[in-house]
C-alpha cells in the first residue's frame, strides 16, 4: 500500500510516500501565503492509497482532502524511531517551533516540551539574523563555523537580538563572529529545553535547523555526545505521518 | 436578551458602544464554544439563560435589591467570605476579569508584564463595561499576589469604594491570627455599610446558604467521577463560574437539577463523550467568565475535563463551614477555619495543594493533568514546576501551559494539547 504523509510547516511543506516503511517518493516546497494551493501543487501527479497530515497546517488538509491528522510531535517521534530504532530523544527545530520529545523504549511518547508563541530559538530567529547579517540562510552555519572569536549575544528575543546585532556591527565586529554568537545563543536555549526533558541516550536532531552544520557542532560539543541527524532532516515528520497512515485503519 | 437594558446601562455610566461590542463578542464566543457542544444536559439551559442575561436581567435584579436597601459587594477572590456578606443582608458578586478589554488604557496604569486577570479587572473599569463593578456599593480587593496587591494601590484612584483585605501568607498561628483580625475588620466594614449588626441567626443562615451552594457543586463533582463523563468540563466550569454571579439559592436549585439529570444519564450510561475519551484534570489559575480558551481547546481535541483544581472549581468550594456552633464568635471561628484551609499558591509553603492534586487525580480517574498558568502569575507558575516533578515521579502525565486571554497562541496550544492527548491514548 502507498501512503502519503504530508507535513505543512510554517516555512516548508514536505510530502513523503511510503510503501511499507520504505520511502518511494519525497517532495518539498515553500509554504508561502497559500499553503493549501502549495499542497495541491505538490500532490499533483502523485498516487497514493491513504494520506495523513501533520504540521501546523494539518487542519487545512483535513478539510480539503478528508485526511486524518496527527500532531507533528507524534509524527516526528514515529519518523525518528523508524530511522533510528535506538532513539530516546528527538529534537526538532523548525521554522517557528522547537520541540524536544522523550520516547519510551517502545517508541511511545514519554514527555515533550515545546516553545510557546515566541519564535526565540527557532529557525525563524536564525533566518532573521542571517538576513540582518547579509548571509544566505543555507550558508549561515558555515560562516559561523569560520568565526575567530567568541561574542556573547544576550538577547533571545528576535526583535531585541536584531538590535543587539546591529550595535555589534556598528562596533566593527566581524559578521562571522556575530554569527557564531547567535548560533551559540540558540544552542544554549535548545540545551536548556533538552535538559528539562532528558539528554540520556541517543539524541536525534531533525527539522530544518538540523541542516545547519554549526548548530549540529555546537550541540554535540556542549552536550559532549554524538548528535544523530537523519539524511533528510526536514522530512522526518512527513515520513512519520505516512508510516502512521500505513498502520491506521 | 429579553429586554432592552440600554437605559439601565447608561444610568450605570457604562460606555454603551463599547459595552454592545463586548456583548456581541461574548455572545458569539458563547455560541461557538458552548451551544455547539453535543449531548449537553438539558438542564444546562438555565445556565445558557443566565449567560444570555449576565449583564441584563441579573443586573436588573441587583438594582432592584439596591432599591430595597440591600447593598451589593463586589469581589475578585475566593477569600472574601460570602457568609458574612449574606448575614448582613447584602449580596456578594464576583467582578469581571476574564477577558482583555481597553488594553491600551490599562497599560497607562499597569506594566505590560502584568497577568491578564489583573489587566482585565482594570480594563473593565477603564473601558466602562462592567455593570457589576458599577453597581457595587463596596469593592473588595485582597492582598494575594504582588501583582494584585500593588494593582489595588492604583485601582484605589479609579474606584471610589475600594476596600482592601490583607491576607496571611503562611499557615501558622500568626497567619491565622491575621486572617481572624481581617475577617472581623471586614465584618465591621460590612455592618457599617449595611447598618445591620450581624446576629447569630443571620450568620448561621448565611453559612447555610453558602454551604448549600458548595454542596450542590460537590454533588456535581462527584457525578463527574463516572465514565463516560455525564457533563462536559466546559459546562461544569460554567456552573463554577456562575457560582460567583447568581442568586445563591436559585443557583443551588439549578445545580441540583443538573445533578438529577446527570444521575439519570449515568444510570443509562449516557455521556458527553465516549467512554474511551482521555480524562483531564485542569489545575492552576482561576478561569473567570469568559475565559474558556483552554478548556475549549482541550475538549475540541478529543479529551474531557473531569475536574478543576482551581479557585473557580474545587479550590474555591472545597470544605463546608461548620454551622453547628451557637454564638457569632464561634461561627466566625468556623468561617476562619474554613477559609484558612484554602490552598492558594499565595501560601508558602503550600503542600496541601500538591496533595489535593494527587487526590483529585485518583478520585476522578484522571489520565493526565494540564497545569494552567496565567502568564506572569508568579505564584502558580512557580508551583507548576514542583507539581510537574511530583506527578512525573508518580507516573502521572502532565503538561504545563502558560498562556493569557489572547487568541494568538491557539495554534501552538492546540498542537501541544493534541500531542498530549495522543500521548494519553
Amino acid at each position: 500500500m502507498r501512503c502519503a504523509g504530508i507535513d505543512i510547516g510554517s516555512r516548508t511543506i514536505e510530502i513523503v510516500i511510503t510503501e511499507k516503511s520504505k520511502i518511494v517518493d519525497c517532495r518539498q516546497t515553500e509554504t508561502g501565503y497559500d499553503p493549501l494551493m502549495q499542497t495541491k501543487k505538490l500532490l499533483k501527479g502523485l498516487s497514493y492509497d491513504r494520506i495523513m497530515a501533520t504540521g501546523y497546517g494539518r487542519n487545512l488538509v483535513e478539510i480539503e482532502f478528508d485526511s486524518p491528522t496527527v500532531t507533528e510531535i507524534k509524527a516526528y517521534a514515529i519518523g525518528a524511531k523508524e530511522l533510528f530504532p535506538a532513539v530516546t530523544t528527538v529534537l526538532d527545530i523548525g521554522g517557528q517551533d522547537c520541540k524536544v520529545i522523550a520516547l519510551f523504549d517502545n517508541g511511545k511518547i514519554k514527555k515533550f516540551e515545546m516553545n510557546d508563541r515566541c519564535a526565540a530559538g527557532t529557525g525563524k530567529f536564525l533566518e532573521v539574523m542571517a538576513n540582518t547579517l547579509g548571509f544566505d540562510i543555507n550558508e549561515f552555519g558555515d560562516h559561523a563555523l569560520s568565526a575567530k572569536k567568541d561574542i556573547q549575544i544576550n538577547s533571545m528575543c528576535t526583535v531585541f537580538a536584531e538590535s543587539e546585532v546591529i550595535s555589534l556591527i556598528s562596533k566593527g565586529q566581524s559578521r562571522n563572529d556575530i554569527a557564531l554568537g547567535l548560533h551559540k545563543s540558540v544552542a544554549r536555549r535548545t540545551i536548556s529545553m533538552l535538559k528539562r526533558v532528558t539528554t540520556n541516550g541517543m539524541i536525534v536532531f531533525a527539522g530544518g535547523v538540523a541542516k545547519n552544520p554549526c548548530m549540529r557542532d555546537l550541540l554535540a560539543k556542549l552536550l559532549e555526545q554524538v548528535i544523530y541527524v537523519p539524511e533528510n532532516p526536514q522530512t522526518v515528520g512527513a515520513y512519520g505521518a505516512s508510516l502512521l497512515a500505513q498502520e491506521k485503519m | 436578551m429579553s429586554q432592552d437594558y440600554h437605559q439601565m446601562w447608561s444610568d450605570l455610566g457604562l460606555d454603551l458602544d463599547a459595552h454592545d461590542a463586548l456583548l456581541d463578542v461574548l455572545s458569539k464566543a458563547y455560541g461557538d464554544i458552548y451551544l455547539s457542544q453535543n449531548h449537553r444536559p438539558e438542564t444546562m439551559q438555565y445556565f445558557d439563560f443566565v449567560m444570555s442575561e449576565v449583564h441584563g436581567l441579573r443586573i436588573k435584579e441587583l438594582l432592584d435589591e439596591k432599591e430595597q436597601g440591600r447593598k451589593i459587594i463586589g469581589s475578585y477572590c475566593v477569600f472574601v467570605p460570602e457568609e458574612i456578606v449574606l448575614a448582613a443582608n447584602a449580596t456578594l458578586i464576583g467582578l469581571c476579569s476574564g477577558a482583555d478589554f481597553a488594553t491600551e488604557e490599562v497599560e497607562q496604569f499597569l506594566p505590560r508584564n502584568t497577568c491578564a486577570l489583573i489587566k482585565s479587572s482594570f480594563g473593565f473599569k477603564l473601558g466602562k463595561v462592567c455593570p457589576y463593578l458599577e453597581s457595587a456599593d463596596l469593592v473588595v480587593g485582597e492582598n494575594t499576589c504582588d501583582g494584585k496587591k500593588k494593582a489595588y494601590e492604583t485601582l484605589n484612584d479609579l474606584v471610589k469604594n475600594l476596600y482592601v483585605m490583607d491576607l496571611p501568607q503562611v499557615k501558622s498561628n500568626q497567619g491565622r491570627k491575621l486572617l481572624k483580625s481581617e475577617y472581623y475588620r471586614f465584618k465591621t466594614e460590612v455592618e457599617n455599610l449595611t447598618g445591620k449588626t450581624i446576629t447569630t441567626d443571620a450568620l448561621k443562615k448565611g453559612i447555610q446558604i453558602v454551604n448549600n451552594k458548595r454542596k450542590a457543586i460537590h454533588r456535581l463533582s462527584n457525578l463527574r467521577r463516572s465514565n463516560p463523563s455525564p457533563i462536559s468540563g466546559l459546562d461544569a466550569l460554567l456552573t463554577n463560574q456562575v457560582f460567583f454571579y447568581d442568586n445563591p439559592e436559585r443557583f443551588t436549585d439549578s445545580v441540583n437539577k443538573i445533578c438529577d439529570e446527570l444521575e439519570q444519564r449515568i444510570k443509562q450510561k449516557i455521556g458527553v463523550f465516549p467512554e474511551s475519551t482521555p480524562r483531564i484534570l485542569l489545575s492552576g489559575c482561576p478561569m473567570a467568565v469568559p475565559n474558556w480558551k483552554l478548556p475549549w481547546i482541550i475538549e475540541s481535541s478529543g479529551a474531557v475535563i473531569v475536574g478543576e483544581e482551581s479557585c473557580v472549581g474545587e479550590r474555591g468550594v472545597r470544605n463546608l463551614t461548620n454551622d453547628s456552633v451557637n454564638t457569632v464568635d464561634e461561627l466566625m471561628e468556623a468561617i476562619i477555619d474554613r477559609y484558612f484551609k484554602i490552598d492558594c499558591a499565595l501560601f508558602t509553603p503550600n503542600p496541601d495543594r500538591l496533595n489535593h492534586i494527587k487526590e483529585m487525580v485518583e478520585a476522578y480517574t484522571v489520565d493526565g493533568v494540564i497545569h494552567y498558568g496565567l502568564q506572569f502569575c508568579q505564584p502558580y507558575i512557580m508551583e507548576s514546576i514542583p507539581v510537574e516533578k511530583v506527578l512525573e515521579k508518580n507516573s502521572i502525565p502532565i503538561l504545563r501551559v502558560e498562556t493569557d486571554y489572547s487568541m494568538e497562541d491557539v495554534g501552538q496550544l492546540k498542537t501541544r494539547i493534541e500531542a498530549f492527548i495522543e500521548q494519553l491514548k
